[in-house]
């Protein structure tokens, strides 16, 4: 087994390494945010702060041969279905120990014994090849599924819409899952889009829908468990909205000055590490000691991350001249 | 051998792969119950069911991209685009995602799909249902783009195209569907190979698509002694196969459908030039299309693509005088 595949059953079994995870992304994207602004990562980065609660219930509820397609906000996804800090952060530092090899970049993370498609820079990208997965496992007769998550932002491009609709005439066993985190890009979504609740769009293309708190692992874990449901036992699609909230800005050194006041503090009170710390020590298995205890052990495991990728080799010159074609 | 058209030829690829390999489905815009508007998929969804032959929705960014999902999990999916202009509302997924997926995963996912597009002009159908568009596709490392010119090609090369590992823009001139020709099944073409067509050895005339046609006519009627070559594959083309053609024929003209600004020809003309320098006897040159949308009525459309009288002219000139000949809308003052 893999690196990576005992990472993802980490996550498939346990709730603190739930927790354990989460602590892990947000130190990861501190850091990273940190390397950026010390000019150390080049070109662009996007950080999932304040959304790895979706990350998670994806990544310990879908099962390690079912697929995702998921966007260029891919560090949270990547490093919650098992890939390391290590291949995460030396992809994004354009290391060959990358996990494409240092030719994808912060935006293009892949694994394929996860089940991680390569996540796509294009709004609304991945939604019609999630769906296009979906048909081959519903064409194999396999009772696999497919989840294609992405932003609010992509509720508004064709590609949502002709997927949707395309998945549900096929009824294919697809789960569209949107992280609202309230922000498209730069613009706040009131200003994008005529609706606050996103999910009411799929009432157009027959398909069933909810919203949930994206704040609460466990209730985006029980939803997407409906859904996962529905599209094995062949229901067809889902499409699932998480209301969550972007803590950082849109990508790079965008600080979001562009919130309204207050609106960051409120949704931090629901911070989804938070919730998650809560419910654990309500049922038990956490206490202050141990969080205090994770909490060091996530920046003690970054700092050893960052030491070992920053001495990583670049990748040969012969990286750009490979894998541009498939041989037989 | 048999005799047939070329879009039975196609049929003919399309119902032996799918004999062969189960995992190759066919989808797009009424190509199953109505066996497609050009009638590229008569009986496959009577002899291969709606699981494999299916219609969608006029959504070409969702069916291409589901071709690219669909291919990464292992099936081979072949796609129609009915028009290739509807293309436009799709390129995202074939140029920048299918083409990128094996890059961006260290080789990891592969993307086995064909997409099928009419293209070409000389039917009527006016600007928007009428043009080559090559040239959208034809700059992406990692997409391969062939066209047929005859039933042969249309049977060997969508087969071969069907069997590639990679996406493959495959493109079929609207024009030539319903011309006949002898089709040999047991013959493989390779992508990637140009075939040459007739021996000369004063001209190396390089044609596509239905230019093959025109550029055939052309050299007959000149009497002029010609290497014929189909290109066939434009990504990647034949350099070896046009450039030994050349090195003995010391002269190049290519006959291309495409606008005479950034056409494809350009590609084939600069990179001969500039491996020739010096040793050819004339300047290589290309016959295209004024820098003109697609015009509708007859008496405009016939002298949009090169006709075998243009290019006819044009070779004789340039044999005879070693010099560039001038387009037609130059000679008669039409434009510049």
């Amino acid at each position: 087994m893999n690196t990576a595949i005992q990472r993802r059953e980490e996550v498939r079994k346990s709730e603190l390494a739930w927790y354990e995870r989460m602590l892990e992304i947000r130190e990861f994207e501190t850091q990273v945010n940190a390397l950026f602004a010390s000019g150390a990562i080049r070109g662009t980065t996007h950080l999932c702060n304040g959304q790895e609660a979706v990350d998670l219930a994806i990544a310990s509820t879908l099962n390690n041969d079912d697929v995702v397609a998921a966007t260029y906000r891919s560090h949270g996804i990547g490093l919650a279905m098992g890939l390391t800090s290590e291949s995460v952060l030396a992809e994004i530092m354009g290391k060959a120990t990358g996990c494409a090899g240092g030719v994808g970049g912060s935006m293009h993370l892949c694994n394929k014994s996860l089940g991680l498609l390569p996540t796509s820079a294009i709004i609304g990208g991945g939604m019609p090849i999630a769906a296009g997965a979906a048909l081959a496992f519903q064409i194999r007769k396999e009772k696999r599924v497919a989840l294609a998550m992405f932003g609010d932002g992509s509720t508004n491009i064709g590609s949502f819409h002709e997927s949707m609709n395309l998945a549900a005439i096929w009824k294919l066993p697809v789960i569209y899952i949107c992280d609202n985190n309230v922000y498209g890009e730069y613009s706040r979504i009131n200003i994008t889009t005529p609706i606050e609740d996103l999910h009411m769009r799929a009432e157009s293309y027959a398909m069933p829908h909810e919203k949930v708190d994206g704040m609460d692992i466990y209730k985006v874990k029980e939803s997407l468990a409906n859904a996962i449901d529905r599209a094995r036992s062949g229901g067809g699609p889902t499409f699932i909205e998480a209301k969550t909230y972007r803590f950082s800005g849109h990508s790079r050194a965008d600080q979001a000055l562009y919130r309204p006041e207050g609106e960051l503090e409120k949704w931090q009170s629901r911070d989804p590490i938070l919730v998650t710390e809560n419910h654990l020590i309500k049922a038990g298995k956490l206490d202050s000691s141990k969080v205090a205890e994770m909490k060091a052990k996530a920046v003690k495991d970054m700092e050893t991350t960052i030491e070992k990728v920053q001495k990583d080799p670049d990748p040969q010159i012969n990286a750009m001249f490979k894998n541009i074609w498939a041989v037989k | 051998m048999a005799d047939m058209r070329v879009r039975q030829a196609i049929v003919q690829a399309l119902k032996d792969e799918m004999t062969n390999d189960p995992s190759v489905i066919l989808f797009g815009e009424d190509i199953a119950a109505a066996e497609g508007p050009f009638k590229t998929s008569e009986g496959l969804l009577e002899q291969f069911g709606p699981d494999r032959v299916r219609d969608t929705p006029i959504s070409e960014m969702a069916f291409t991209g589901a071709a690219v999902g669909a291919a990464m999990m292992g099936m081979k999916p072949v796609i129609e685009i009915m028009f290739m202009e509807f293309l436009g509302v799709a390129l995202d997924q074939l140029v920048t995602e299918a083409a990128k997926m094996h890059y961006l995963s260290n080789g990891e996912y592969s993307v086995p799909m064909v997409v099928r597009a009419s293209n070409a002009s000389g039917l009527g159908f006016g600007s928007q249902h009428s043009q080559t568009l090559e040239n959208w596709v034809n700059a992406t490392p990692g997409l391969k783009v062939v066209t047929l010119s005859d039933a042969q090609s249309a049977y060997s090369l969508l087969r071969a195209a069907i069997a590639e590992p990679n996406p493959v823009m495959f493109l079929e001139p609207r024009i030539l569907y319903a011309e006949r020709g002898s089709v040999d099944t047991n013959l493989k073409m390779e992508i990637g190979k140009a075939r040459l067509l007739q021996n000369g050895d004063q001209v190396t005339v390089v044609a596509m698509g239905n230019m093959v046609n025109v550029a055939r006519n052309a050299i007959k009627e000149t009497g002029i002694s010609a290497d014929l070559i189909d290109l066939a594959t434009l990504v990647p083309w034949d350099r070896d196969t046009v450039l030994n053609s050349v090195s003995k024929t010391k002269r190049l003209v290519v006959v291309e459908e495409s606008p005479f600004s950034g056409g494809w020809g350009n590609e084939i003309v600069a990179y001969v030039s500039t491996q020739l320098f010096g040793k050819l006897l004339a300047p290589a040159i290309r016959i295209s299309t004024p820098d003109v949308p697609v015009p509708f009525s007859g008496a405009l459309e016939s002298r949009f693509a090169p006709t075998s009288s243009e290019v006819s002219r044009q070779i004789k000139e340039l044999v005879e005088k070693n010099q560039a000949p001038k387009p037609w809308w130059i000679v008669e003052g039409v434009s510049k």
